[in-house]
């Protein structure tokens, strides 16, 4: 199994005067899990589209599959040629019938009337291969995401890939469902099909990985096998850079409660949720996807009303009917989905900070006073260490963990008591990691409290003062992180037996 | 009769409109009972044949998650062109009558067509442009004139029935318009059922993206929605003619609506990706029988207008709850 499926030689790509792509060779071989990791902007996304034929190379380029030699693809060519893509979406057709959506590539061959037998049977076989059970008939949308990646996956091998690109195919599933896709990936492996394997985790590119390539401004900077490399090394690898997260030493909380929920219970989502928070405290909440901790997060943001149980801020008894009095009483809330609920994205920095302080910058004739506007939000872009060109830009050009401290930034300006950050670092690279994280130590030494929700086991333990466990919406374990190793932790968060412990 | 009593046929949005049919269709039976005769069936299937042509075109269009309001232009273009030729050059053969207007509305329908694919601007917007522009130049070249008087042959075959029964109110009969209907239904329903334009006109109005991605001719597509939209106004137009025996170019214009809230009606989404044959037959019906009832029940004309706009937001609001509750029944985690 050392046959070349895939060889790109010469790869240049530039937009405008920007260097996207200098200078790249890369080798697929047949039947290889092939893992490309990098920064964002280091390139992944052009080579991907590069090799799918969406954009096209500089001239010069060399293209050789399966002995074929292309100077350039089309989006058609490389579909023919079997190269096939997981999108991150999956770019299912969510009205359409699992049948149907994995045997698409029927309506494309010669025009002949559907065969709908057909069509069954080919989904049938196709999900039989890799020991895959989906019902046939149900539209994709009544299903759920881990099995629309399965029907995207199964599209791409009833598709004949001889390649399948997987674009961060982990980002929204469980730990189980992670373990049944690289079961999948294996299986896809032992039919002779290459895989490229694209992750911003780490831990799972060690996991899965045969071989790594890695990519830093444009430029392939190293292709590893998985045994020469370690978490640490390919983080230098990527990022230039030897970064160690080190915990965060906030020992100085003050005993101070600010909130503390009782019995706390909605049907269906969690119950029976006890806990406290001190002044100037991070609590880190764990648990695989649906734990219910975004759930309880949006209950304590106002948006998402209990049934049952108590609410006490600074030992006041509170009742929030929506996040109107979430927010008077002192709460933000920095949602995972940033880009759909934390920000106008078309809208320049400056608009995006201060939308939350409207009513506190107007001047006496009751209209917004640009200057008030301007100093406020020169500040909270010096003090978050926001990277912009300007004020003016739109938060769309910026980077994802750039956008984060925007939304962040946003929140702290409503002077809250208490913010909930509900997985602040999802989708964003290694280096805009540690500066979110530095952010929160600016938040926590301005007394800021902290709820940070999280299904990363270093973050939370890098970063909190206490760990709340949670699954099938109980609160399961509380830690401390000093008393806890990495593994540990990871073995509680993703242990299937699941012990209630008594708090 | 095993298979009537499947379970998923009652989740069906056309089950629904067919009792919603059914129920409503009795009430107005026991207003007034001329309603439910023969004669005013037939007649019901007759006159509205021409609405339910033009809503099997727009129910492609909607499915692909397109929208198209230029099609009364088209209709009245190919309609007044058809009727100049035959009254200047006396042309006295139906069949080839019917051949005029088709390329007309295939032509401008592919313009259309064209222009969205090119400018990628909102069908909404486009269509009403070429709305106006095909109106307006119609009007501009030949004055408006009205048209009445046809070769025999054209008149004739307006009384053609397929079948006719006699009733005590005299003889009645199943017209070649409606017939005309329900083919272009099955010629509908087998595009979208077993063709694979049909199947990827379905695809692109679920996830445009996902289809350009996954190697769909994407200006075929737009070809073929738009022209045959254009095609059925050419066959709508003819219908419309007949069934007036007159040609007036400002009496189609303005319907559009009733069209597309007859679609709707029938269980289509105005965000593509959904509806079907027998939901947009039905939904036509169920108008048709609205309007009719109202007029049976004698009615000032301007509450049609009110009634109407009610059953469309009704219509539309209970799909979407419809979905709301699919959704809601996903998100729920189980706790033990």
């Amino acid at each position: 199994m050392s046959e070349i499926l895939l060889e790109a030689r010469n790869i240049n790509k530039y937009y405008g005067g920007v260097i996207a792509l200098s200078n790249l060779n890369f080798v697929i071989k047949k039947g290889e899990v092939h893992c490309l990791v990098g920064e964002n902007g280091s390139g992944k996304s052009t080579l991907v589209k590069i090799i799918t034929g969406v954009v096209q190379p500089e001239p010069g380029a060399e293209i050789i599959i399966d002995g074929v030699k292309f100077t350039h693809l089309t989006p058609l060519e490389a579909l023919k040629n079997g190269i096939q893509v997981v999108h991150q979406d999956f770019s299912l057709f969510p009205n359409l019938s699992v049948a149907e959506n994995i045997s698409i590539a029927q309506y494309i061959k010669k025009f002949k009337p559907v065969n709908w037998k057909e069509i069954n049977s080919i989904a049938k076989e196709t999900m039989n291969k890799l020991g895959i059970n989906l019902p046939l008939n149900v539209p994709v949308n009544m299903l759920s995401i881990a099995d629309q990646q399965l029907v995207a996956i199964c599209r791409s091998l009833a598709s004949e890939a001889k390649l399948i690109i997987m674009d961060e195919p982990t980002s929204s599933l469980t730990r189980e469902e992670v373990e049944h896709l690289f079961k999948i990936i294996k299986d896809l492996k032992n039919q002779g099909i290459s895989i490229l394997f694209i992750s911003h985790k780490l831990d799972e590119v060690l996991e899965i990985g045969e071989v790594i390539t890695v990519l830093r401004d444009g430029k392939k900077i190293a292709t590893v096998n998985r045994d020469e490399v370690d978490k640490q090394k390919l983080t230098f690898l990527m990022t230039g850079k030897e970064i160690v997260f080190s915990k965060n030493q906030y020992k100085s909380f003050e005993n101070n409660v600010v909130l503390e929920v009782k019995g706390l219970y909605k049907k269906g989502q969690f119950s029976d949720i006890n806990f406290k928070l001190n002044k100037g405290e991070v609590l880190g909440i764990i648990g695989p996807l649906g734990s219910g901790k975004t759930e309880l997060a949006l209950s304590l943001f106002g948006m998402n009303p209990p049934d049952k149980g108590e609410i006490y801020l600074q030992g006041k008894r509170v009742k929030f009917n929506s996040n109107i009095d979430a927010i008077k009483n002192g709460i933000g809330y920095v949602p995972e989905d940033r880009l759909n609920q934390g920000l106008v994205l078309n809208h320049s920095v400056e608009n995006n900070i201060v939308i939350t302080i409207l009513s506190k910058i107007l001047n006496r004739f009751r209209l917004i006073d640009s200057l008030k506007k301007r100093n406020i939000s020169e500040d909270a872009v010096k003090k978050f260490n926001i990277k912009c060109h300007s004020l003016d830009a739109p938060v769309k050009s910026l980077s994802g963990g750039n956008q984060q401290k925007v939304v962040i930034a946003k929140w702290f300006l409503t002077l809250p008591k208490i913010l909930i950050l509900d997985g602040p670092t999802v989708g964003v690279d290694v280096l805009a990691k540690n500066s979110i994280y530095e952010t929160i130590k600016e938040l926590v030494s301005h007394g800021v409290s902290i709820i940070l929700i999280s299904d990363e086991i270093y973050e939370v333990l890098n970063n909190c003062n206490r760990i709340l466990i949670m699954k099938k919406g109980k609160i399961v374990d509380m830690l401390y992180p000093e008393e806890i190793t990495e593994e540990e932790l990871y073995q509680k968060v993703w242990s299937k037996e699941d012990k209630l412990k008594v708090l | 009769m095993k298979i009537f009593f499947k379970k998923e046929y009652f989740k069906r949005n056309e089950f629904y409109i067919f009792v919603v049919l059914i129920v409503l269709s009795l009430i107005l039976t026991l207003i007034n009972p001329t309603f439910l005769t023969f004669n005013n069936i037939f007649d019901l299937l007759r006159n509205n044949s021409f609405l339910g042509i033009l809503a099997l075109g727009e129910l492609i269009v909607l499915i692909s998650g397109g929208i198209d309001v230029s099609f009364t232009a088209i209709t009245t273009v190919s309609q007044y062109i058809m009727g100049l030729i035959i009254t200047s050059y006396y042309l006295d053969n139906i069949f080839l009558t019917f051949l005029i207007p088709i390329p007309i509305g295939i032509i401008l329908g592919l313009i259309n067509a064209v222009i969205i694919y090119l400018t990628k601007v909102h069908p909404v917007i486009i269509t009403i442009a070429t709305l106006n522009i095909y109106y307006g130049l119609l009007i501009f070249f030949t004055g408006g004139k009205w048209m009445y008087s046809f070769p025999p042959s054209f008149t004739n075959f307006a009384y053609i029935k397929v079948f006719q029964i006699s009733t005590p109110e005299g003889i009645t009969g199943l017209s070649i318009f409606t017939l005309f209907w329900f083919l272009l239904a099955i010629l509908t329903w087998v595009i979208l059922r077993y063709s694979p334009i049909g199947r990827k006109i379905y695809a692109y109005g679920g996830n445009a993206e996902a289809a350009r991605r996954a190697g769909f001719n994407i200006l075929n597509i737009h070809l073929f929605i738009y022209g045959y939209m254009g095609l059925l106004s050419g066959i709508a137009g003819f219908v419309h003619a007949q069934l007036g025996q007159i040609i007036q170019p400002n009496a189609i214009v303005g319907q559009e609506l009733d069209v597309i809230a007859a679609v709707i009606l029938g269980g289509a989404s105005i965000s593509g990706g959904s509806g079907s044959v027998l939901g947009t037959i039905l939904g036509v019906l169920l108008f048709a029988v609205i309007k009719n009832g109202l007029i049976l029940m004698k009615l000032p004309s301007y509450w049609h207008q009110v009634v109407v706009g009610l059953i469309i937001a009704i219509a539309a609001s209970f799909t979407a709850y419809q979905s709301k509750m699919k959704n809601k029944r996903m998100v729920k985690i189980d706790v033990e």
